[in-house]
């Protein structure tokens, strides 16, 4: 990849300290501020600014100067509440952590929910009511919305149309269903980008109801994802690797494959992945489905007719006939009916999700490890008759997208009300969603930018962060929470509740207020103080215990009704012709991330790409289109004129034939970190059925421009250095010998043990170092790690570590002291993650050539970065053979109010010139050293928890006390698995790491042709 | 040999061979100028309110805590809220102009502007509840405050001071019940001395001197 010129390109730079107009100086202007600084370093001789102490003029109660206070609330992920804990100090927000009572988080945190600090410190913020293009005042909206109301009481609120998300608080459903009470006529709409709803379309042709999946996968033995990125960034992302991850650690071990077009999470954890195109999903889970009914149901029990509907409904599509493979993966799953899962992603069709649900039916997974859900506000897709009933109590069913652009196209809708979504960017490119918006006289958006709606809406409201405000949640099985406030509306925003009450009743109403009179209802509480306590003690908890959701059984249609045919064969791409396939990005999901510096620099898992998306192909793909990485394509629909320009990145283990489009950038509004990266995927983006689709038939053309792409890692190979080793799983011979492979044959397994290393430690120059106290150390397990990123944004968030931009990290400047190191393994065709941040070696090579002692080690054995010491040689980084050590190379680091407000306090904020690095979060031990001192008491196991163990999904990271035997991490460091990386530079490093389990016979095929 | 340089070229050249030294001294001027602390040790500061220490804690016999009340718990000894002070002065010398401004600051919500005399950099962390916790008085570090009718900073607070103390703790501190008591320690016999320093279980000097005791 071509380097860009590194003289003065610190753009970057420059728009991130606000100094644009330094991106590109000329001559003469480098002379001007040559001058104008020598006159200043004459003149401006004063001392350092006198600093100001502000106490508190009433002391909040329970608040103590210099500790942090935790408050629980709810992060909400496409409507769904996820449950956190907020450290704030001295009242403002600084880090996030998850809430180990909220079964959404147990305790972890994703990134973006890491990232949620900086989106909530935000300055490009929407601060003001707009109309139009003019500044208003929030009374002038409260006049014009009044007077929109009544016009539309005289039709019931014929032509009054409103668009959500998705919507889970009870609370905001309440108003909903009082606004539909007000105005009888009126239609609710909803819009979700980061689903097709062909999921959602299926649960409703399978149940009658909308119906949602709860997937159980610590009960599962067998798992099977179909493009389902189970742990990405979706509502259950959190909750489904931490259940995974549970079932996995058990014997026997729980066996994960993945079908998929492009690689994903689930890819790399599985025992065996197979690229292929959602098209030959579908075949292969009609094939699977045709499998299992034949041999398994059907012979175990007279059973529905199905199984012989289903023999007429066999592979259509030739591409995946009958692979041996196929077999093999039935095999496992009727091994472990009942507790396997068959997971589809929002890529499939709605038959192959029907598929999906008889094959789940078939094997008796329903109810146990895959749980169909009715939830009041999921939207219902065809079945459903497009009316939303406003009775009191009933199940409320909102309408979506497709119909509200209808409407407005027919020039039906007069007032357009719009909560948090901007369908302007990210409605199907089909539905010309902008120019649908011109035919409605009055709208009205809401939201956390002034965006792309917010722009062509006759008004724009600022909203209140989730963090702002009072409201209320249901996780994604059920559990409900309080949102709970943790700072005042920074930038004058008004809360989603004012604006239903104001739609509602025409009375602003506080949001708290409103939350409170749903719960009084809710919980039947007699008298104020046991609501008052039962309020407090969901406040504290963080959750709200009660019925999670009504569980529905599937009913016996489900397995007698034959799937439907296929539509066509219109979906398959002919000749040269790929199947485009739509994918939300790994940070940004589909957008509304945009403005998040933190999610935009945060490196993608596979392609490490940062502040970009790309199209994603296959290297096969790339050769027969004569294409490199960086070679810009025109997409372009084959039936119909929609076509988006895009730099290619050739990704080995994408399917052949497909494109994937990751979205959410290409954004030319809301927020200058936002706006100017990538490309808009949506209007390629098509609708059939009312259903968004999320794949395309596209031709791709090259243009013959490149494009660079600021990536963090350039080299996946390992150069046979081994540092993510891979272990096999040994059976003894009695098992081995036992009948097919299914898992539960692998319960005699041994645990698996590395070889050990020919070389015994190779003695030291330098004394060795002693430890009497504490000795602290870290573990980091590769058959847990997902790659999900999220200690990374956890690390950068505790760690006041700034972002640099895109031309400083093309230049290998970026900053995060923690990276997610990818290797590809040939071999076994994965990718393999490795979190990589500073070792702490016992003989640091960085300590002996530091020439002013800014790099030492303590006495409990961290290697210690002493900035105010650090004179910038560079020398260290130099010397160390893991390549953790960052430097300074300008004042990355921001001063400003908003970034200084939400900084950690208990960690310097390094300048420009120094080195930093990983320092074990020494604050957090300082902590609990200063707490034990207190106590006189040792520092107990457990008590020091760094920000990316803290923030794990699935407990991959140990740290802790090395002097204590039974300390955690002495347990974790003693496992046959483990061993150090680059332990021939005999640096002895402090984190170790536990070597990947590989699983020889959960492969789902001899090793003569596996794909990739 | 004829003359190289005109006598104004080597005048020039001499300047130029001088420039590196110019360059260094003052190099090394703003680096002292610029690593020196804001505020000197014993220079009295402004501030809004001329807040008597002598007054409060020589004449009236108040307590440190009772003002810095997070001082045995938190980092932070903490600034008394304008509550605390009013909690004397809703009564005591309501109308007395000195006071303007805490009457002004309950009123309008607004707090009170203090100026800062015990500024450490920001690459310290000091802590104020371990270093009371483990025997250092008040008086160690702010000296006698009850004689100080405007705040002062007792010591200059640069690193070799710390460590004065860090190196050899044994030596500096005291009983935990005279922590606040604003006279200099009565010496205490080496037995009482031995006591004490088991009570206080104090850390070894090398972990009272790494980096990372004070430094993240």
């Amino acid at each position: 990849m071509k380097r860009r010129p590194p003289l003065f390109d610190h753009a970057a730079v420059a728009v991130e300290t606000g100094a644009g107009s330094l991106a590109d100086p000329g001559r003469r202007r480098v002379l001007k501020l040559m001058a104008a600084s020598a006159a200043l370093a004459g003149s401006g001789c004063s001392e350092p600014p006198q600093e100001k102490i502000f106490p508190y003029v009433d002391m909040p109660e329970g608040i103590v100067p210099g500790d942090p206070v935790f408050y629980a609330s709810t992060l909400l992920r496409r409507g769904y509440g996820i449950g956190v804990l907020v450290e704030t100090e001295s009242g403002r927000p600084i880090k996030i952590e998850g809430n180990v009572a909220h079964p959404a988080s147990l305790g972890a945190a994703d990134a973006q929910m890491q990232a949620e600090i900086l989106t909530l410190w935000d300055p490009e913020r929407s601060r003001t009511v707009m109309q139009g293009q003019r500044l208003s005042t929030w009374p002038a909206l409260i006049d014009a919305l009044s007077q929109r109301r009544r016009e539309e009481e005289h039709t019931g609120g014929r032509r009054l149309r409103l668009l959500t998300g998705p919507v889970t608080s009870p609370t905001l459903l309440a108003q909903i269903r009082e606004v539909l009470a007000h105005f009888p006529e009126a239609r609710w709409h909803i819009h979700d980008a980061s689903d097709s709803g062909t999921r959602a379309a299926a649960a409703e042709r399978v149940f009658q109801r909308p119906v949602r999946t709860l997937y159980r996968l610590d009960r599962a033995r067998v798992v099977l994802s179909i493009d389902a990125e189970l742990f990405g960034p979706s509502p259950d992302g959190v909750r489904n690797a931490h259940d995974f991850m549970i079932a996995r650690r058990q014997s026997p071990r729980a066996r994960l494959y993945a079908l998929e077009s492009t690689p994903s999470l689930c890819g790399s954890l599985a025992d065996d992945r197979r690229a292929m195109s959602p098209l030959e999903m579908e075949a292969a889970l009609e094939t699977m489905a045709a499998r299992l009914g034949a041999a398994g149901v059907a012979a175990r029990s007279p059973g529905p007719p199905a199984a012989a509907a289903q023999g007429e409904h066999a592979p259509a599509v030739p591409t995946v006939a009958d692979p041996p493979w196929l077999d093999k993966l039935c095999e496992q799953l009727m091994a472990a009916r009942g507790a396997c899962v068959v997971a589809p992603g929002p890529s499939l069709s709605v038959r192959a999700h029907v598929l999906a649900w008889r094959i789940n039916a078939l094997l008796g997974n329903i109810g146990t490890a895959l749980i169909p859900l009715e939830q009041e506000g999921a939207q219902p897709w065809g079945g459903q008759p497009d009316v939303a009933s406003a009775q009191g109590g009933e199940p409320i069913y909102p309408s979506n997208l497709t119909k509200l652009v209808e409407a407005m196209h027919d020039r039906s809708v007069d007032t357009l009300i719009m909560l948090d979504v901007n369908p302007v960017y990210d409605a199907p490119g089909s539905l010309d969603f902008a120019e649908a918006l011109q035919h409605v006289p009055w709208s009205l958006h809401m939201g956390l930018y002034r965006d792309e709606t917010a722009h062509r809406a006759t008004w724009h409201v600022p909203m209140t962060h989730v963090l702002e405000d009072w409201s209320d949640a249901r996780s994604h099985d059920g559990t409900p929470s309080i949102v709970q406030p943790v700072i005042s509306p920074l930038y004058g925003g008004r809360s989603p509740h004012t604006l239903a009450s104001l739609l509602a009743t025409g009375q602003t109403i506080s949001a708290h207020e409103r939350v409170r009179t749903t719960w009084r209802g809710l919980w039947h509480e007699e008298g104020d103080d046991a609501f008052e306590d039962r309020w407090r003690t969901a406040l504290g908890r963080g959750v709200i215990e009660g019925v999670p959701g009504t569980v529905k059984q599937p009913q016996g249609s489900i397995l007698d009704e034959p799937p439907p045919r296929r539509a066509s064969t219109a979906g398959a791409p002919s000749g040269d012709a790929l199947v485009a396939v739509f994918a939300n990005d790994s940070n940004l999901i589909t957008g509304e991330y945009a403005n998040n510096a933190w999610l935009q620099e945060l490196p993608r898992p596979y392609t490490k790409i940062t502040w970009d998306n790309a199209a994603l192909i296959s290297p096969a793909t790339a050769q027969s289109h004569g294409l490199h990485s960086g070679d810009v394509v025109v997409l372009t629909a084959t039936d119909a004129p929609a076509s988006v320009r895009a730099p290619v990145w050739i990704l080995t283990g994408q399917a052949d034939g497909v494109v994937t489009l990751p979205l959410g950038y290409g954004r030319g509004l809301g927020g200058s970190t936002a706006a100017g990266h990538g490309f808009d995927a949506y209007p390629l983006q098509a609708v059939q059925e009312d259903i968004p689709q999320r794949t395309r038939v596209i031709t791709m053309t090259p243009t013959g421009d490149r494009h660079d792409f600021a990536r963090t890692q350039h080299d996946m190979d390992t150069h046979g250095r081994e540092p993510a080793r891979v272990v096999e799983l040994r059976r003894n011979e009695a098992s081995r010998n036992a009948t097919a492979a299914p898992p539960s044959a692998a319960r005699g397994a041994a645990t698996p043990a590395l070889p050990p290393r020919s070389r015994p430690p190779a003695p030291s120059l330098y004394p060795d170092h002693e430890y009497n106290t504490y000795a602290w150390g870290m573990t980091v397990d590769l058959d847990a790690c997902i790659g999900c990123n999220a200690c990374v944004v956890a690390c950068q968030a505790e760690n006041n570590i700034p972002v640099v931009g895109p031309e400083q990290v093309s230049l290998g400047r970026e900053m995060l002291w923690l990276r997610i190191d990818s290797y590809r393994d040939e071999t076994r065709h994965r990718t393999q993650f490795q979190p990589m941040a500073c070792q702490h070696c016992e003989n640091a090579p960085c300590e002996v050539v530091c020439p002013v002692g800014a790099t030492m080690h303590d006495s409990e054995g961290l290697n210690v970065q002493v900035y105010n010491r650090c004179v910038g040689t560079r020398f260290c980084s130099n010397n160390c053979p893991y390549k953790v050590r960052h430097f300074n190379f300008f004042q990355y680091s921001l001063t400003d109010p908003s970034s200084a407000a939400h900084a950690n306090p208990d960690v310097t904020v390094r300048q420009r010139g120094v080195m930093e690095k990983c320092t074990y979060c020494v604050q957090r031990i300082s902590h609990a050293r200063i707490q034990s001192q207190k106590e006189r008491r040792r520092i107990r196991d457990g008590e020091v928890v760094t920000a990316c163990q803290a923030t794990c999904p699935t407990d991959a990271i140990v740290f802790g006390d090395m002097n204590d035997p039974d300390s955690q991490v002495s347990r974790s460091k003693s496992s046959s698995r483990g061993y150090a990386v680059l332990e021939e530079m005999n640096t002895r490093p402090r984190t170790t790491y536990l070597a990947r389990i590989d699983d020889p016979e959960a492969g789902l095929e001899d090793d003569d042709d596996r794909k990739r | 040999m004829a003359q190289l340089l005109e006598r104004y070229q080597d005048l020039l050249l001499k300047l130029v061979l001088l420039s590196p030294v110019v360059v260094l001294l003052v190099t090394i001027a703003t680096m002292v100028w610029r690593t020196t602390s804001p505020v000197e040790a014993g220079v009295a500061v402004d501030q809004p309110i001329p807040f008597s220490h002598k007054h409060h804690v020589g004449d009236d016999g108040i307590d440190c805590r009772y003002c810095h009340t997070s001082v045995e718990t938190s980092a932070s000894a903490g600034m008394p809220s304008t509550g605390i002070c009013l909690s004397c002065h809703a009564q005591l010398f309501r109308d007395a102009p000195a006071l303007a401004p805490l009457h002004d600051s309950a009123r309008t919500g607004k707090p009170i502007r203090w100026n800062r005399v015990y500024d450490l950099p920001d690459f310290v962390f000091f802590n104020h509840s371990i270093h009371v916790a483990k025997g250092v008085a008040c008086v160690t570090c702010h000296g006698r405050v009850d004689q100080m009718p405007v705040m002062v900073r007792h010591e200059a607070l640069d690193m070799q001071w710390c460590l004065a103390c860090h190196r050899d703790p044994a030596k500096h501190v005291g009983p935990l019940d005279h922590i606040t008591a604003m006279r200099t320690l009565p010496p205490i016999s080496d037995t009482e001395r031995e006591q004490l320093l088991r009570m206080l279980q104090l850390e070894d000097r090398q972990r009272m001197t790494d980096c990372s005791t004070c430094h993240r």
